[in-house]
């Protein structure tokens, strides 16, 4: 066995009385890759503050190489060669390559305080070319796919030349390729000896990267040990403390001969081309394809969010040709984007604003329309809170900001489930939220549709589409090119639809 | 072909503040030919220069995603202090021009201590010091207006090289280039950038972010002072009135240049020096195509509008030009 590199001793934590992390204790051996895995709100965050120096334990040690290590600072952490990869990106979009990589520790021109210049481009582009990054230096940031960024940070992770690298879900933002060739760079760090922490709700990365793997539920270590002892099914009955037989929950509900969103020859120069779909209604479908495939750009044009040149758009049998998001809400649709920091959510407004904000109109006084019903809408919310099983405190007090990832997403959903949608668009609803949430929102899934919704699922997990949807779109280049009934369900044929027009180029 | 034409749109929009310039120029010296003489220039620049070396300060600052609405002020106060020095103490302008300077960077001192130790957001945070600013100096004048030798006089009419370019100009000119070789080429200038784009990420990138946003309050108050003292070089009396609301003249010849309020865009040249002079080229020609003295801030307002609806309509073209050319890219097969 290596010689451990990094150790927890005993490492506890309390917030305003509550436990985050409880006597946690294990190590990382030098030159592996320990996958550290949990529910949201197992303590893996608060740990991982510990180790970066941004927040101190009340009790337990770290020993670094064989020295204490307490940090105060995150500087601290950096310069003790511990480096983080978040799940959100730190990069100035205004700023090149070479300027974020550099940013807090320009090459100076002797001792004048003038950058080198030179100095700078030729240290980014030998990083750059040790990650096979094809880019020019000076590149802004701004053009950048999310795949690109995600590895300029970890050219300015191996900048630091830092020995222990922790990666926070890097994966999220990242397609099916980008996320090989990042499982490619992680493989060979670990040859040249790097010591990682890999933090994913993925599981199956995280078993398919990882030497270690150590479980965390309620603050506590529950399991640890070899990878190769683990499987899948191990690791989802230690992380939720029972053993879960069924990913999916069993539909009640089928689809309906009734249409309510009909899409025919919808074209924008550049995005998408042709794209014809019926959605009927208590049918889930499923909308497949890579990440720049043009679906998320779909949804965004069927909401209203963003122009088309070409095609018509009936919403319950009713053309609508100039749509704007206000018009698709009164006409009963709702919209859950993909990005719930930025779009989804007012983050720093409290879980009743949150929630109330689409349906406010219906709580409106009748006598006096501009005055709103209080008692009533906190009411209604409070209903959705319960019934969705959102963990938060007083709802009037609590803001969106402090929830965990999986209960953000559900007062995302809950806002929409208020204003009870016939016609619901899901853009990654299950994105970086942990197994137990996931379910409940397929859970939600099911009583949508139960109640008559049309819900139309984007999501770049196929097994996630294939457990719940009815159908699945595929879509490849902005066009359709696949469509699958249930029975007709098979990864390696969705697969190569979403790859089509892609051959011939890796 | 389609790529080809956007391609032009787009560099067509980048150059939009020169552009503006150039057509603004023609349109004067259409109406009136002696706009266009050497002189008539040169007098455009002279008289730019105190706002646009102001303005330069306030381009850090906007960096920076903050504001500075003190500036106004604090010319008033460093100016005054300078002023009563002489007075009393029968102090040289060289000196005077110190103390001036001194005045004006603890001024942006304070600013800066108010933003980052007190946490104050920069609008309001300069908002109070702006009524502090303003009311020390009254205080010390008793609002009676301070004359100037003509010592100081005689430096706003100074001609350098042969007496071929005059002294505010150079200055202006001295200023731009340390300015712009700051935010290019050395680790604080990018960092400013880096601040204004998101300050979070910026912290945990290791930048001391309070010290630069206090640098570039530190900049801007300095920079106040010296406009400032160029303008009373130009006018030998400051008056209660000095300074009022020429915040505002600042924070448009920023914006004009392209520098975003929102933080991390813009640029010192040619950008805000491009909206100084075209601010100054608006009120001259104004005057010298005549236009009734009464319609000229109308006329003014209504220019600049349009020029800064002008700017905004192109941020977004510009945004949505850019984000299809990477959507082709994508979709286009280009990895």
């Amino acid at each position: 066995m290596a010689d451990s590199i990094l150790q927890f001793e005993g490492v506890s934590k309390s917030f305003f009385g509550v436990r985050a992390l409880d006597d946690v204790s294990f190590s990382l051996p030098g030159g592996h890759l320990l996958g550290l895995i949990g529910e949201n709100g197992a303590g893996k965050t608060t740990l991982m503050n510990i180790l970066g120096g941004v927040l101190t334990a009340d009790s337990g040690t770290m020993t670094l190489r064989a020295g204490k290590y307490a940090p105060r600072r995150p500087a601290d952490a950096t310069e003790a060669g511990i480096t983080f990869i978040h799940q959100e990106l730190n990069l100035f979009t205004n700023l090149s390559i070479a300027d974020n990589i550099f940013i807090d520790r320009f090459p100076r021109l002797g001792r004048s305080p003038f950058i080198d210049r030179r100095q700078t481009r030729r240290q980014t582009a030998k990083l750059l070319e040790s990650l096979s990054l094809s880019l020019a230096p000076q590149t802004l940031v701004d053009r950048l796919a999310p795949g690109e960024r995600q590895l300029v940070e970890i050219a300015k992770a191996l900048s630091t030349g830092a020995g222990i690298i922790l990666f926070d879900e890097p994966t999220t933002s990242l397609t099916a390729a980008e996320t090989q060739r990042l499982f490619d760079i992680i493989r060979r760090l670990r040859e040249q000896g790097k010591s990682m922490i890999y933090i994913s709700h993925n599981l199956g990365n995280v078993l398919e990267l990882a030497d270690d793997i150590v479980v965390l539920r309620d603050g506590r270590v529950v399991d640890a040990g070899p990878a190769r002892d683990f499987t899948i099914d191990r690791m989802i009955s230690r992380m939720v403390g029972r053993a879960v037989d069924q990913v999916f929950p069993t539909r009640r509900s089928r689809p309906s001969e009734d249409i309510v969103l009909e899409v025919k020859a919808l074209s924008q120069a550049g995005i998408v081309r042709d794209i014809n779909l019926v959605l009927h209604k208590a049918e889930v479908l499923g909308v497949f394809g890579l990440m720049g495939s043009g679906r998320t750009e779909l949804a965004r044009m069927l909401f209203g969010l963003e122009p088309f040149e070409q095609g018509r758009i009936r919403v319950n049998g009713a053309p609508c040709d100039c749509i704007s998001p206000t018009d698709s809400i009164r006409r009963g649709m709702a919209f859950v984007t993909e990005n719930r920091r930025e779009e989804g959510l007012l983050m720093d407004a409290t879980v009743l604003d949150n929630v109330g904000l689409v349906s406010l109109p219906a709580f409106a006084s009748p006598r006096f329309p501009r005055l709103l019903r209080h008692r009533q809408l906190g009411g209604a919310v409070a209903r959705i809170v319960e019934s969705m099983r959102i963990k938060s405190g007083p709802v009037a007090r609590t803001l969106a900001r402090n929830l965990s990832g999986g209960n953000q997403q559900k007062v995302v959903i809950g806002k929409w489930l208020m204003s009870r949608p016939a016609i619901l668009i899901m853009d990654e609803p299950t994105r970086g939220i942990d197994v137990g949430a996931k379910y409940e929102v397929y859970g939600i899934v099911n009583d949508l549709t139960a109640r008559g919704a049309g819900i139309l699922l984007i999501s770049s997990e196929l097994e996630e589409l294939m457990g719940l949807c009815d159908r699945i779109l595929v879509m490849s280049k902005g066009e359709i090119t696949g469509d699958f009934d249930r029975a007709r369900f098979a990864q390696e044929s969705i697969l190569h639809a979403a790859f089509e027009g892609h051959q011939g180029r890796r | 072909m389609r790529k080809t034409r956007d391609t032009m749109v787009m560099a067509a929009l980048r150059h939009t503040p020169l552009m503006l310039f150039v057509v603004v120029f023609l349109l004067f010296g259409w109406l009136s030919p002696r706009f266009v003489s050497y002189q008539s220039l040169e007098n455009i620049v002279k008289q730019a220069s105190y706002i646009g070396i102001m303005a330069v300060g306030m381009t850090f600052v906007l960096l920076t995603a903050g504001i500075d609405l003190s500036v106004g002020s604090n010319m008033y106060l460093s100016a005054v202090v300078a002023g009563l020095l002489m007075r009393h103490y029968n102090l040289p302008a060289s000196l005077a021009l110190v103390a001036c300077l001194v005045v004006g960077l603890l001024f942006g001192v304070v600013n800066a201590l108010v933003v980052t130790r007190l946490k104050i957001i920069p609008f309001v945070a300069t908002l109070g010091t702006l009524w502090i600013g303003r009311g020390l100096g009254l205080w010390l004048t008793e609002s009676v207006p301070v004359e100037f030798p003509q010592s100081v006089t005689r430096i706003g009419s100074e001609r350098l090289f042969d007496g071929s370019v005059p002294l505010p100009i150079v200055l202006f000119a001295l200023v731009v280039v340390c300015a712009a070789v700051l935010l290019r080429r050395t680790a604080l200038g990018r960092q400013i950038y880096a601040v204004g784009n998101d300050i979070e990420a910026a912290q945990k990138a290791g930048v001391n972010t309070a010290r630069v946003q206090g640098t570039a309050f530190v900049v801007c108050g300095l920079l106040a002072a010296l406009g400032g003292f160029i303008s009373v070089s130009q006018l030998g009396i400051v008056n209660a009135g000095f300074g009022k609301d020429r915040e505002f003249d600042a924070i448009a010849a920023a914006v004009l240049g392209g520098t975003s309020l929102f933080g991390g865009i813009g640029s010192v040249f040619p950008g805000t020096v491009l909206g100084a002079i075209l601010i100054q080229m608006v009120t001259i020609g104004l005057v010298s195509a005549q236009v009734d003295l009464y319609l000229q801030p109308l006329v003014a307002a209504a220019i600049i509008f349009a020029a800064v609806l002008l700017d905004s309509l192109r941020t977004r073209q510009l945004a949505t030009l850019s984000r299809r050319r990477i959507r082709v890219e994508e979709l286009g097969g280009d990895s």
